[in-house]
């Protein structure tokens, strides 16, 4: 049976051409860039080139990039090691949907004695931006606002959110995780402070990401050892993933109009022939300001693991907002605070696209999914005959 | 993803007894669409109170599904008496097991079939009540529910608890008193807990005071405040006066100073001391957030 893939925001192919790029860097290049001979100090120049067709895609200096292990371990430093680097100032503000790697982070600050501010979202899932205005004041220490976010695709204005903060003095974390590759971003023109981003949403590999330091902002090493990452992040480098994660990069800057369009206009077939064909759907987050990629529809009366786990059966791959999948009994977090009733969170379904989907595929699913759909209204109390 | 059994994807895929029996002998509806499962069973009796025919509806995921459609292959052909003695672990054992984390869709078949015997004996058309006080307010569980997963099922974790039943699976306020109720029905066999709960000492040093208040707000108050998109700070604690701020919805909430006494005052008396007692320090009240949506 052949494999449908719409989970894209969790994780993505690596592109055939990242792959062959870091395939000599196991066996045959093996050695340690921080080593003096020249079989170990050559890598060095591949890491080097890595660092610039990051910085190149993000519209930064090669000197502002740091690796690390991956998105959660960016947010985690960027947190922490601000909050290090201004020890008397005590408040974070952030919103009540971010990914789990900063919302646990934050959680875990209030322990310790920090004041944090989760700012609400309404029902498309954006930001009232009067209210964050209203909440800097001289005792915050950092804002951390995402991009895109992850289960909605919705995209928050970020040059008015960056402005916002910055003017204020503030230092201004973005998760861009969901976003890099996806949209275009140019750090040149915006003024953030940090970025995170992961190796694996965008067609590189998993276990490798970036968190984009700006130049003069303070930061904590958040990994003590060795010198590598100008000693702020210790430990020798993941050689092959930082080599995947450059070509990614150099591939997704090349071509993220020209494929977006194409993503987008699969996405959208997608997304407007199940509104159109299955009752009671509905559409969650900001229709417009979205992720080309990302389609979260709501199905009523029935739960998101049924419907996956049917869609499993014919190989398309999805993934939902119910209780039932989130590792908690309770449903998404981002659409309850968006508002939307528990009859929807709990039937969500998340269809996230990538450049190596195909109108087949979409058709293939189109086709599939209202009949799964009315098998399990026929099952469901709530529906009336 | 969740390991199924052969036998739970068969249900799932082909549940049998799908449907409402028309003018049934009873009717069992647990569960709600704000729980993520719920299931609706109805029963037919032949002349001699046999199960002659059972259907079921169910609103929820995989194993919900599949547990019902069990339920009713398990009962029917069976006398009244002796269906009513299923529990949730003979669900779950029929379908060669459950993830753990799905405990609960079998201990919902219970119910339901509960619920449908007893309509059908007091003859009612009133909805199955709910025994006891609640104790998880999240998902509306009794302590005499909790009681009832801890013995069949010989539970003794508060994760267990909550994978056969659900209680503290939400904001995790009542972990506290779940670890209580285990206590005290498993005793000594309890192993230890995984987050041990603020416990009272006779006699307190300011620091150790503070500590245990601060230890409280975040493990016993903060968490049931977070789940309304409230939050709460401690400002100062002044001999036996506790002073803390309401952030985020609480701020602005009609119901602070009931939150402040029911929940904050009494939390702090059941973990730190009786003498508590506790002000709002509305001064330190940053501008409130204007919540929407």
């Amino acid at each position: 049976m052949k494999t449908v893939y719409f989970d894209n925001n969790a994780t993505t192919k690596v592109a055939e051409e990242v792959l062959a790029e870091m395939e000599p860097y196991f066996c045959q290049f093996y050695g340690n860039p921080s080593s003096m001979h020249t079989f170990g100090g050559q890598i060095g120049t591949k890491i080097r080139q890595a660092r610039e067709q990051v910085a190149e895609l993000l519209g930064c200096d090669p000197s502002e990039i740091v690796f690390t292990s991956g998105g959660t371990e960016s947010d985690n430093a960027a947190i922490n090691g601000t909050l290090a680097a201004v020890p008397n100032k005590r408040k974070v503000i952030t919103t009540r949907i971010e990914h789990q790697a900063v919302l646990a982070v934050c959680r875990e600050l209030e322990n310790h004695g920090y004041v944090v501010v989760e700012l609400a979202v309404d029902k498309d899932g954006q930001l009232d931006l009067n209210e964050l205005q209203e909440n800097i004041d001289d005792d915050t220490a950092l804002v951390t606002i995402m991009y895109a976010n992850n289960e909605t695709g919705v995209i928050f204005p970020i040059d008015k959110i960056a402005e916002i903060v910055t003017s204020r003095g503030v230092v201004f974390h973005m998760d861009a995780v969901q976003a890099v590759g996806k949209i275009p971003l140019n750090l040149s023109k915006c003024h953030i402070d940090f970025l995170s981003l992961s190796g694996h949403k965008l067609h590189g590999p998993k276990g490798v990401g970036v968190l984009y330091v700006r130049k003069g902002t303070r930061l904590s090493p958040f990994m003590l050892g060795g010198h590598q990452e100008g000693g702020r992040r210790a430990g020798t480098e993941n050689v092959p993933a930082i080599i995947g994660l450059g070509k990614a990069c150099e591939l997704a800057a090349k071509s993220i109009k020209e494929e977006n369009d194409k993503i987008k206009q699969l996405r959208d077939k997608l997304e407007d022939a199940i509104l159109k064909r299955c009752p009671d759907a509905r559409l969650n987050g900001d229709k417009h300001n979205r992720l080309p990629n990302t389609a979260n529809i709501s199905f009523e009366y029935i739960e998101g693991e049924a419907i996956l786990l049917m869609l499993d059966k014919f190989g398309i791959c999805a993934s939902s907002g119910s209780a039932c999948t989130s590792g908690s009994l309770e449903p998404s977090h981002v659409l309850r605070a968006m508002g939307v009733p528990f009859t929807a969170a709990h039937g969500s379904i998340r269809f996230s696209l990538s450049r190596y989907n195909t109108e087949e595929e979409v058709d293939y699913t189109l086709e599939k999914l209202p009949s799964i759909v009315n098998r399990l209204r026929e099952l469901s109390p709530f529906v009336a005959k | 993803m969740w390991d199924y059994t052969d036998k739970l994807k068969d249900h799932f895929f082909n549940p049998r007894n799908v449907g409402e029996i028309k003018n049934p002998d009873g009717v069992g509806e647990v569960g709600s669409l704000a729980c993520g499962d719920a299931l609706k069973l109805t029963f037919e009796l032949d002349e001699n109170g046999r199960i002659k025919d059972a259907k079921f509806k169910t609103f929820g995921c995989a194993s919900a599904i599949a547990t019902s459609s069990v339920l009713t292959e398990m009962i029917k052909g069976k006398m009244l008496d002796e269906a009513a003695k299923i529990t949730n672990k003979d669900i779950a054992d029929y379908l060669g097991g459950l993830p753990e984390q799905k405990m609960h869709c079998s201990v919902m078949g219970r119910e339901a079939l509960e619920a449908a015997v007893e309509n059908y004996r007091t003859g009612g058309k009133k909805k199955h009540e709910l025994e006891g006080n609640i104790v998880c307010t999240c998902f509306g569980v009794t302590d005499k529910e909790i009681e009832r997963v801890i013995r069949e099922n010989n539970l003794t974790t508060v994760e267990e608890v909550t994978n056969y039943c659900k209680a503290g699976g939400g904001c995790g306020g009542c972990k506290g008193e779940i670890e209580k109720i285990i206590e005290t029905i498993q005793g000594d066999r309890v192993k230890q807990p995984i987050h041990p709960s603020p416990r009272k000492s006779t006699k307190l040093t300011n620091i150790q005071k503070i500590q245990l208040i601060q230890q409280t707000i975040n493990e016993q108050i903060r968490p049931a405040l977070r789940a309304d998109g409230g939050n709460i700070e401690l400002i100062d604690v002044d001999g036996n006066k506790v002073i803390v701020a309401f952030r985020g919805m609480c701020a602005q909430c009609q119901l602070a100073e009931f939150t402040l006494k029911d929940v904050v005052e009494a939390k702090l008396r059941e973990f730190v001391s009786q003498d508590l007692y506790v002000e709002e320090d509305k001064d330190s009240a940053q501008q409130p957030h204007n919540h929407r949506g």
